[in-house]
């Protein structure tokens, strides 16, 4: 049985279309984040699941169940919000019951299920306080044990990490991703955080102006993203992408960046056979270009060398980030940080070729 | 002035001398214009205190020679006004009747309304809300003849449940204006968070919206307890005789002078008019400066 299906949904406000025929299927225990820039129409879709907004066309099933009549409180949904929206002038133990008080659930359960949420949270000192004396993540606790409290079918997250700050958002991130882990939740969240989105996600689908580019577990959209966009969008520093020429070579197609002399020539992947002769556009993420000697995965054949002139150096202690010139573009390259480079020089980089990217520059769509 | 003086630390530096001067200047000019102010206030409070012999002798300006408190109890109690002589006490009771019931039941609805207008979005709430906030900007006397025909045909006129609503009703657009603006400041997530949980349009209201209120509360209460009070023109038009609210019975007071103009206990009265007001606002006005000023919720 799906969790969650959203069949074929579009949002219209006014002569604006926010959703352009969304269709997502989740699965029982999944985790599913929505990722996109902001203004994609995200925070919609989920606003529609929640039943706050109501979708122009299109419906909405949870648990095998059509909600599109069915008022927000009655879809045994859960939702966690950016801003917490803890009831300012209730205690903790006040926020998390309101939803029983409110369902008339005898006050001997309530008090169970709290003690129960607060033990789960470690916020049991904390019960007793009003959400104004918590800090950033006691709040970000709380708004969370409102929504465990209630046990529902599917948990919605709406960018619940973006109000704290860097430090804690890691620590918070880890603790979501555990308790999925430990309570096999159903949870679809979103986050303009692509970073969040590869961490927690069993799969991810990303959005852009009210269309879902691609909706995948992780390692595909990182590795082999949909179109121009997913790739340029997952991943930070982002992929390099750069026109380039698709020859045939002496041992499969070629694709060949720059043009006189300087020129780059990278093997392509064989699916890309039948763009020989045309132009495309080359994917290749910055860990995949390093420095020399170094040995991507299993395949040292698949490890090939290049030249390339330095343009910026960008330590960060674990790595060093490199602008290096590829045929008439910049790109990124991810190398050690015990690689000495000097401005201007030309160096050399060791490239992974397994997994570069062929897009096609006309519908930015994946070619191979 | 303390911000004045961080304003000039980093710059130019301004002699000590000059800057003293400046500040006695402004406070000078500040003083004048509050006693300008007050004058009036004044001259009611010692007239208040002076028997009707020493200000027809003297003068309308002057200090009391003797101490007339008694003028405050023949307002109070035995003042003749309109040849019933019973003192304003019953007029200020029936102030106290038109006003508190008003003041409570229009600041109520108008919480409701401006909750509504604010955090509920329905088809043509913002039209709603535009007709209701017109009636601030009608002129009462445009309303006198259509409120007069409401009166006659239900019945109230000369009624202190016809002021009443009248006044409940007119006070809504006031009410619910400030109360509108107050509650939009409450994020819309907190209302989202309140419908999954399962909570209905009064629920929020009641546990979550209105122990925010407060503030704006204070404030309604305080302009519309001041406003209904000192209202006179319906008061004088709606009602007659013993139904009049002190404003209009005020006019009738300082009507009856046949022999000699009772300045003294008319100026009494005055100060026991103005009393309600003059009280709610020493205990309320820092509120309602902090709440017209506060940002709701955070």
């Amino acid at each position: 049985m799906s969790a969650l299906t959203v069949r074929d949904v579009h949002k219209r406000f006014g002569t604006t279309d926010v959703l352009k025929g969304i269709d997502l299927e989740m699965g029982s225990g999944e985790f599913t984040v929505l990722v996109g820039p902001s203004g994609c129409g995200k925070s919609t879709l989920l606003n529609i699941v929640a039943g706050l907004e109501r979708q122009t066309s299109g419906s909405i099933e949870i648990g095998g169940r059509v909600v599109d009549d069915v008022a927000p409180k009655d879809r045994d949904i859960a939702m966690v919000f950016q801003s917490y929206a803890l009831y300012p002038s209730m205690t903790v133990r006040q926020n998390i019951t309101f939803g029983m008080e409110c369902r008339n659930v005898p006050r001997a359960q309530r008090e169970d299920a709290v003690g129960r949420v607060a033990k789960l949270l470690q916020i049991e000192a904390l019960l007793d306080r009003k959400p104004a004396q918590l800090s950033g993540g006691q709040r970000q606790r709380v708004a969370m044990g409102r929504a465990l409290v209630r046990d529902p079918l599917l948990f919605l997250f709406d960018e619940p990490l973006s109000n704290l700050d860097a430090q804690l958002r890691v620590e918070m991130r880890m603790e979501i991703k555990q308790l999925h882990h430990r309570l096999g939740s159903t949870i679809v969240y979103v986050t303009h955080d692509q970073i969040e989105a590869m961490t927690l996600a069993t799969r991810i689908a990303v959005m852009r102006q009210g269309v879902v580019q691609q909706f995948a577990d992780p390692e595909t959209i990182y590795n082999r993203p949909a179109n121009l966009f997913v790739a340029r969008f997952m991943g930070a520093p982002p992929m390099n992408t750069l026109p380039a020429r698709l020859e045939a070579g002496p041992g499969g197609s070629v694709a060949v960046i720059g043009h006189d002399a300087t020129a780059i020539r990278l093997p392509a992947p064989a699916e890309a056979a039948n763009w020989i002769g045309r132009a495309v556009m080359v994917g290749i993420r910055p860990e995949c270009i390093a420095e020399p000697g170094r040995i991507f995965g299993d395949q040292p054949a698949a490890t090939m060398t290049i030249t390339a002139p330095v343009e910026m150096i960008e330590p960060t202690g674990a790595e060093t980030i490199v602008v290096i010139r590829l045929g008439e573009e910049r790109a990124l390259a991810r190398v050690s940080p015990d690689l000495r480079l000097h401005l201007g020089e030309t160096a050399r980089f060791a490239v992974d070729t397994r997994k570069i990217c062929l897009f096609d520059p006309g519908t930015e769509a994946r070619i191979a | 002035m303390r911000h004045g003086s961080t304003c000039n630390a980093g710059g130019p530096r301004v002699p000590e001398t000059n800057f003293t001067i400046r500040r006695a200047v402004v406070y000078l000019v500040v003083f004048l214009i509050a006693a300008i102010y007050l004058v009036p206030l004044v001259v009611v409070v010692l007239n208040s205190l002076r028997t009707a012999e020493e200000i027809a002798q003297t003068s309308m300006i002057g200090w009391p020679i003797h101490w007339a408190w008694s003028n405050y109890v023949t307002a109070w109690l035995d003042f003749c006004i309109a040849q019933t002589c019973t003192g304003i006490r019953p007029y200020m009771l029936n102030s106290a009747l038109i006003t508190i019931p008003a003041t409570l039941i229009s600041t109520l609805l108008g919480a409701v309304a401006g909750y509504s207008v604010a955090l509920w979005r329905f088809r043509g709430d913002n039209w709603i809300y535009g007709i209701v906030t017109l009636g601030i900007f009608l002129p009462q006397q445009m309303r006198l003849i259509p409120w007069t025909i409401v009166l006659r045909d239900i019945g109230l006129t000369n009624t202190l449940t016809g002021l009443v609503m009248i006044h409940t009703i007119q006070g809504l657009s006031f009410t619910t204006l400030f109360c509108r603006n107050y509650y939009v400041a409450i994020p819309q997530d907190l209302m989202k968070a309140a419908r999954i949980d399962g909570a209905g349009f009064f629920r929020i209201f009641w546990r979550i919206v209105l122990p925010l209120s407060p503030p704006i509360l204070i404030v309604t209460v305080i302009w519309q307890f001041t406003h209904i009070w000192n209202e006179f023109l319906y008061g004088v038009t709606f009602t007659t005789g013993q139904q009049q609210p002190i404003t209009a019975a005020l006019i009738a007071l300082s009507a009856a002078v046949a022999d000699v103009p009772q300045h003294g206990v008319q100026s009494a009265a005055v100060m026991l008019a103005a009393l309600p007001t003059l009280l709610v606002y020493l205990f309320g006005g820092r509120y309602f400066v902090r709440g017209l000023t506060a940002g709701a919720v955070k």
